[in-house]
């Protein structure tokens, strides 16, 4: 009977302590350390929002690299393709005008070739006459004594005649 | 679930035996009296039960070791002051001026009055000596005693602990400020938001829990500092404070003052006009609702009183087997339930903490529910 009897002293102490501890612990400590996780909480949320705002930031970045990239990239290849055609066309030139150069060049060599020719033809002409006509003059000379001799004569004549 | 099943049997065994050792002492108290009536001077037997009672009531004196006052090692008792307020007002004197007298057969006057102390009450004595009746009641009337027992004695250190770990978890988040915490906040932290998001927030809801979270976690750390002191078999601790019915009567007067003083419009409404029944039905509930606001705190004060007690009587009769047997071979036995008994009440201290304040927060929540 007495262990469920309330003594009245501690009712009070318990009573006065409790109101003392709660008063002091509520403003020594549940409110520094609820209003500071709180403000933690809010501050890590906060965080968290900045970082999905940066993090799609970063992704939109990425994708204008990216165009930029591909655009440079393009650039690049028509400049690729421009250089490319710009030596083709070059070289073809070269060649025609060389071409050309080389087909004057030889019109030139075969007229001057021509011209020695009927140059050599002409001055083979007048040797072969002037010959023709020397040899005339010593047949000439040698028919009137003998027959035999003539032909001789004419023979070593033709023996001395080179052609060329 | 294994190991909690051997626990429940475990436990039941206990409690078996501590009811047996009940049973047999009932028995033994009634042959001690007996005796003791016919002849005193034969040495009394070991009486478990006064025992028991002693080591869980409250004193007012504080024991720390030792029976006898003459031979080496001398007991060693903490003297406590002495409140009481009497017909000539505050009488005020240290509790060991009854030189350790329990029967009332020492007399110790101030202002003019004459006070005794019989098994650990103190009575007014009228006349020159203690009034008893033929069952050794005293009978003289008892001033209102306010002493600072063992019992405020450990309640004053519970909240001295208390100020000291929180106060300085407090301040060192005010020097952290939003940063991870750090030394004792770091221990104090879990706890604290463990009260908030697991008891205060789902039963009392977002909107209004921050209004009732002081009064949650006050109530929950005094409690459980009180229930492991209560563990602590030794001094300054080793008081019975949270299984002592004035200081749970007193915590569930709070709460129910704090559960009503915050009740809404329907709240009231249910106790005394439920909804949605028809008018008999209504009549009928009112009654029955207003006791049940009264159960609520009764039901909070009985069962932590019980608990803790009823875990501090198991500890006690297992120690007691050694000096009911008169044999040390009992105590392996003994200590190796006391252990076992002790790493439960470790858990049931937690326990009814978190049930004390689970429920706190629930009837809070039931009186501030709005209308749905």
């Amino acid at each position: 009977m007495e262990l469920i009897t309330p003594a009245i002293g501690l009712i009070f102490w318990t009573t006065l302590t409790f109101g003392i501890l709660f008063f002091l612990l509520k403003k020594m400590a549940w409110k520094p350390i609820l209003g500071a996780v709180n403000e933690r909480e809010e501050s890590i949320k906060n965080a968290l929002i900045e970082a999905d705002k940066a993090r799609q930031e970063m992704q939109d970045l990425k994708s204008d690299n990216e165009k930029i990239l591909k655009e440079a990239r393009a650039e690049r290849d028509a400049m690729l393709k421009d250089a490319r055609e710009m030596k083709e066309s070059m070289v073809s030139e070269a060649k025609e005008e060389a071409q050309a150069q080389a087909k004057i060049e030889m019109d030139k060599v075969k007229k001057a070739i021509q011209n020695e020719k009927t140059k050599a033809i002409s001055e083979m002409k007048n040797q072969m006459g002037e010959l023709s006509v020397s040899i005339a003059e010593k047949v000439m000379q040698n028919e009137l004594s003998n027959k035999d001799k003539q032909l001789e004569l004419i023979e070593s004549l033709l023996k001395d005649v080179t052609l060329n | 679930m294994k190991l909690t099943s051997f626990y429940k049997i475990l436990t039941l065994v206990v409690f078996i035996f501590s009811f047996g050792i009940a049973l047999s002492q009932e028995h033994n108290t009634r042959e001690v009296s007996d005796e003791s009536h016919q002849d005193t001077d034969k040495e009394s037997k070991f009486d478990i039960t006064s025992m028991i009672m002693h080591h869980i009531s409250d004193s007012h004196e504080f024991h720390v070791y030792g029976n006898n006052e003459d031979s080496f090692p001398k007991s060693l008792t903490v003297a406590l002051p002495v409140i009481l307020w009497t017909g000539n007002g505050l009488v005020t004197f240290m509790s060991s001026e009854f030189h350790h007298n329990d029967d009332g057969t020492y007399l110790v006057e101030k202002k003019g009055l004459k006070f005794a102390k019989n098994h650990g009450k103190i009575y007014e004595v009228k006349g020159s000596e203690i009034a008893m009746d033929e069952h050794h009641h005293p009978t003289d009337s008892k001033p209102l005693d306010f002493s600072i027992t063992k019992n405020v004695f450990v309640l004053f250190l519970s909240a001295i602990f208390l100020i000291l770990i929180f106060g300085a978890a407090g301040r060192s988040y005010g020097k952290n400020g939003t940063g991870a915490p750090k030394g004792i906040a770091k221990f104090v932290e879990p706890l604290v938001l463990f009260i908030r998001d697991e008891i205060a927030i789902p039963n009392i809801g977002e909107k209004h829990y921050k209004k009732y979270i002081p009064l949650l976690l006050t109530i929950f750390f005094f409690v459980w500092l009180n229930n492991i002191f209560g563990l602590i078999p030794f001094f300054p601790f080793a008081a019975n404070v949270s299984g002592n019915i004035a200081f749970t009567l007193t915590l569930s007067v709070i709460v129910f003052i704090v559960v009503n003083v915050s009740g809404n419009k329907n709240y009231w409404k249910h106790i005394f006009w439920m909804p949605g029944v028809p008018i008999p039905m209504k009549i009928f509930l009112a009654p029955i609702e207003v006791i049940g606001m009264f159960v609520k705190p009764i039901s909070l004060t009985i069962r932590l009183f019980a608990n803790i007690t009823a875990g501090h009587i198991i500890v006690l009769s297992l120690i007691g087997l050694i000096f009911v047997f008169k044999s040390v071979a009992v105590a392996p036995v003994s200590v190796m339930f006391t252990l076992f008994i002790s790493i439960i009440e470790l858990l049931v201290a937690a326990v009814q903490a978190y049930i004390f304040t689970m429920l706190t927060s629930l009837y809070i929540g039931s009186a501030i529910e709005e209308e749905h």
